[in-house]
């Protein structure tokens, strides 16, 4: 084991998968000096210009060359800096990428990974601090991926760059810095299983991305309440591993999920009606669901912190679930 | 008519023109009967034909080798079969059959044979020139000698894809040819009137990009100076920008009357026929009368064939619906 944080752990899976396989390569804005938050540090040393490459400021041209690129025996890790700016390529991913495969009678396909880093962080405001995940689990032919660990943030990334479908790869900026342990060796995460960060048996807290570090923290404090809350991280969001998510809930009997984004038409509504629908007769309380309100993201941080969902509201949403109100 | 003195060079070759008169008649026999296959029915979505473009396929695509790359745009027959693909798998790919190019999944505007380069018609204006510079810029990185032509209309230029991926096939000095079809029209609107300064050409001659200009309807020109430019690309020169003028003698669907079009427009254009022009060079070249009916009536004849066997064809099962869509989360195991 050693110890890395989120950042540096997919750096690594960067290498490992560029030292592995000639045709994965990088492109994007400013990858020549290690991007903008240092993920591809020292790679342009290592593999040259070739390889780690510096782009234009066009992010369709980024996403649709890798879409060529990828047509064309190489495998293109396409870096988008914000998930914002991802949307100035969205007709690439969404129109090319996604459909190119089906429209064309399964003659290619389009083994690409877009990293769009996501979430609040230090004060970025409506056009830097966004969760857009649910947008791409709505489009067939994207797999869509949140890791939250650095464990995870090698193992998914290094199951992404392998994955031969294009692969919308969410980091949340706010875990750079976040430490935690590597195993030593080659280490993959298959893509659409879940991880349990928590076992318990009264509830089921599901989430991914930045919203695991808030869940574990709502349950610790539960815990010390008596009750005991089941934390599923989801890690990729589509496919989303329903078997995991079903044998929790059909355990604990309750269901609340939690995540960063819109509430409204977020991915939580999915699972809360998949649960729902799959479990009505098991469920002994109704399913929860929280996320932003529908605001757009501010700056100054008493604004800021209305978009975000607190550990105390997790706790509350949960005790609620468990200790269902009277109905009068 | 215009006569080139040029035509009567003794190094006229009488063969590979010949063979681009078939090709030009290929692809109208192939526009002609998909339009008659949409009056019956069999055509099931909307074909933008390029009837009267056919020499910009033919002398494009003509120049390129089949391993080289090629992409094309929503009125991308012609580019299509000039790049060798097979005419009754494009046929049932219009009248949705199995065994169509891309078994019955895309229809016209997404025809795509990466058997023979060519990697896709595109129902987004202006969305392969970004991919095809990608396309390119794979090449490079390979160090293949292949090279990629891009092939996309006079409306695409004003999308910011174009600037976007000119200027970067120029960043990275990458083997691609775009070709811009200057048929004067965006659907229904002359692009002259939405286009500031002075068009295509003048866009990429100010990203540092080499440009030249053709009449599109002489076959005989639009295929020297894409020779010339395919050579200069081949050579590792960097990208190469070619704008050929032209004219679509239809609407800009095979349904669409082009009532926005003054009337002796179309017909000064319909005087000026690629595939008559190309005749008229090929009688002063000496090749008899009989030849040139001939060669046309072959042409022709086969594409009825290719007509009747693609309705014969039956329709492909259901359950391609949820194929070739994704491995992982592949809607076969879980669509919902
Ligand atoms: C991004 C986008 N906007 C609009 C359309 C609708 N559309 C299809 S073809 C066309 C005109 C394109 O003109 P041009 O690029 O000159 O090609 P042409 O049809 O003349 O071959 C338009 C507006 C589209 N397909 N894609
Ligand atoms: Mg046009």
């Amino acid at each position: 084991m050693t110890n890395s944080t989120y950042l540096e752990a997919g750096r690594r899976a960067v290498i490992e998968e560029m030292e592995r396989d000639p045709s994965v390569w990088a492109l994007g804005e400013d990858l020549g000096r290690g991007g903008v938050f240092g993920q591809y540090k020292g790679l342009q040393d290592m593999f040259g210009a070739g390889r780690i490459a510096d782009t234009p400021i066009s992010e369709a041209c980024i996403m649709g060359a890798a879409v060529g690129a990828a047509m064309t025996g190489t495998r293109p890790i396409v870096e988008m800096r914000f998930s914002d700016f991802a949307l100035c390529a969205i007709d690439e991913l969404v129109n090319q990428a996604a459909k190119a495969r089906f429209m064309f009678g399964g003659q290619m396909r389009v083994p690409l990974v877009v990293r769009e880093p996501v979430g609040m962080w230090r004060s970025s405001a409506a056009q830097h601090s966004q969760s857009l995940e649910s947008w791409y689990t709505h489009i067939p032919g994207l797999v869509v991926v949140a890791p939250a660990t650095p464990a995870d943030n090698l193992g998914l990334l290094k199951s992404a760059i392998r994955c031969d479908d294009p692969v919308v790869y969410m980091e949340h900026k706010n875990l750079w810095a976040l430490e935690g342990e590597l195993p030593e060796g080659e280490h993959i995460v298959p893509l659409g299983k879940a991880d349990i960060a928590r076992e318990g048996r009264d509830a089921t807290l599901v989430t991914w991305s930045g919203m695991r570090q808030g869940c574990l923290k709502a349950a610790e404090t539960l815990s010390a309440e008596g009750i005991e809350a089941e934390v599923i991280d989801l890690r990729t969001l589509w496919p989303w591993d329903r078997d995991t998510v079903m044998a929790s809930v059909e355990k604990t009997g309750r269901l609340v999920v939690v995540h960063e984004a819109v509430a409204v038409s977020g991915f939580g509504a999915e699972i809360a009606a998949s649960v729902a629908e799959a479990l009505h007769f098991r469920l002994k309380a109704p399913v929860a669901r929280l996320g932003a309100p529908r605001i757009p993201i501010a700056y100054a941080p008493t604004m800021e912190d209305e978009a975000r969902v607190s550990p105390q509201r997790i706790v509350a949403a949960v005790r609620k679930t468990v200790q269902p109100a009277e109905v009068s | 008519m215009k006569e080139d003195p040029g035509l009567r060079r003794d190094n006229f070759d009488r063969e590979r023109f010949l063979e681009r008169l078939a090709l030009m008649h290929r692809i109208r026999a192939f526009e002609e009967e998909a339009i008659a296959g949409q009056k019956e029915g069999l055509v099931l979505g909307a074909i933008h034909p390029s009837i009267g473009q056919e020499a910009v396929a033919a002398g494009v695509c003509g120049n390129l080798e089949t391993a080289d790359l090629m992409l094309s745009t929503h009125r991308g027959h012609g580019h299509t079969l000039a790049k060798g693909a097979d005419a009754l798998a494009m046929m049932r790919e219009l009248f949705g059959r199995e065994g169509g190019t891309c078994g019955g999944k895309g229809g016209s505007m997404h025809i795509a044979d990466f058997g023979v380069g060519m990697l896709g018609a595109n129902g987004v204006v202006g969305a392969n020139i970004p991919i095809a510079t990608g396309a390119a810029h794979a090449l490079k990185l390979q160090g293949s000698r292949q090279i990629v032509t891009c092939i996309f209309g006079d409306g695409a230029v004003n999308r910011g894809p174009f600037m976007e991926g000119l200027n970067w096939a120029r960043v990275f000095d990458l083997p691609v040819l775009f070709v811009c079809e200057d048929n004067n029209f965006s659907a229904t609107t002359r692009t002259r009137d939405m286009t500031g300064g002075a068009g295509a050409g003048a866009r990429a001659e100010s990203l540092g990009i080499d440009t030249a200009e053709v009449d599109g309807n002489d076959l005989i020109a639009v295929d020297a100076a894409a020779r010339v430019a395919i050579e200069a690309v081949r050579a590792g020169q960097g990208p190469r920008f070619l704008t050929c003028h032209t004219y679509r003698m239809t609407g800009h669907t095979s349904v669409d009357p082009a009532a926005y079009r003054p009337a002796q427009e179309v017909e000064e254009w319909r005087g000026n026929d690629p595939i008559a022009r190309l005749e008229v060079a090929l009688r002063m070249a000496g090749i008899e009368e009989a030849q040139l009916t001939d060669l046309h009536r072959t042409e022709a004849a086969a594409m009825a064939d290719i007509a009747r066997t693609a309705r014969e064809t039956d329709w492909p099962e259901a359950v391609g619906a949820f194929t070739d869509v994704q491995d992982v989360g592949d809607p076969r195991e879980r669509a919902y």
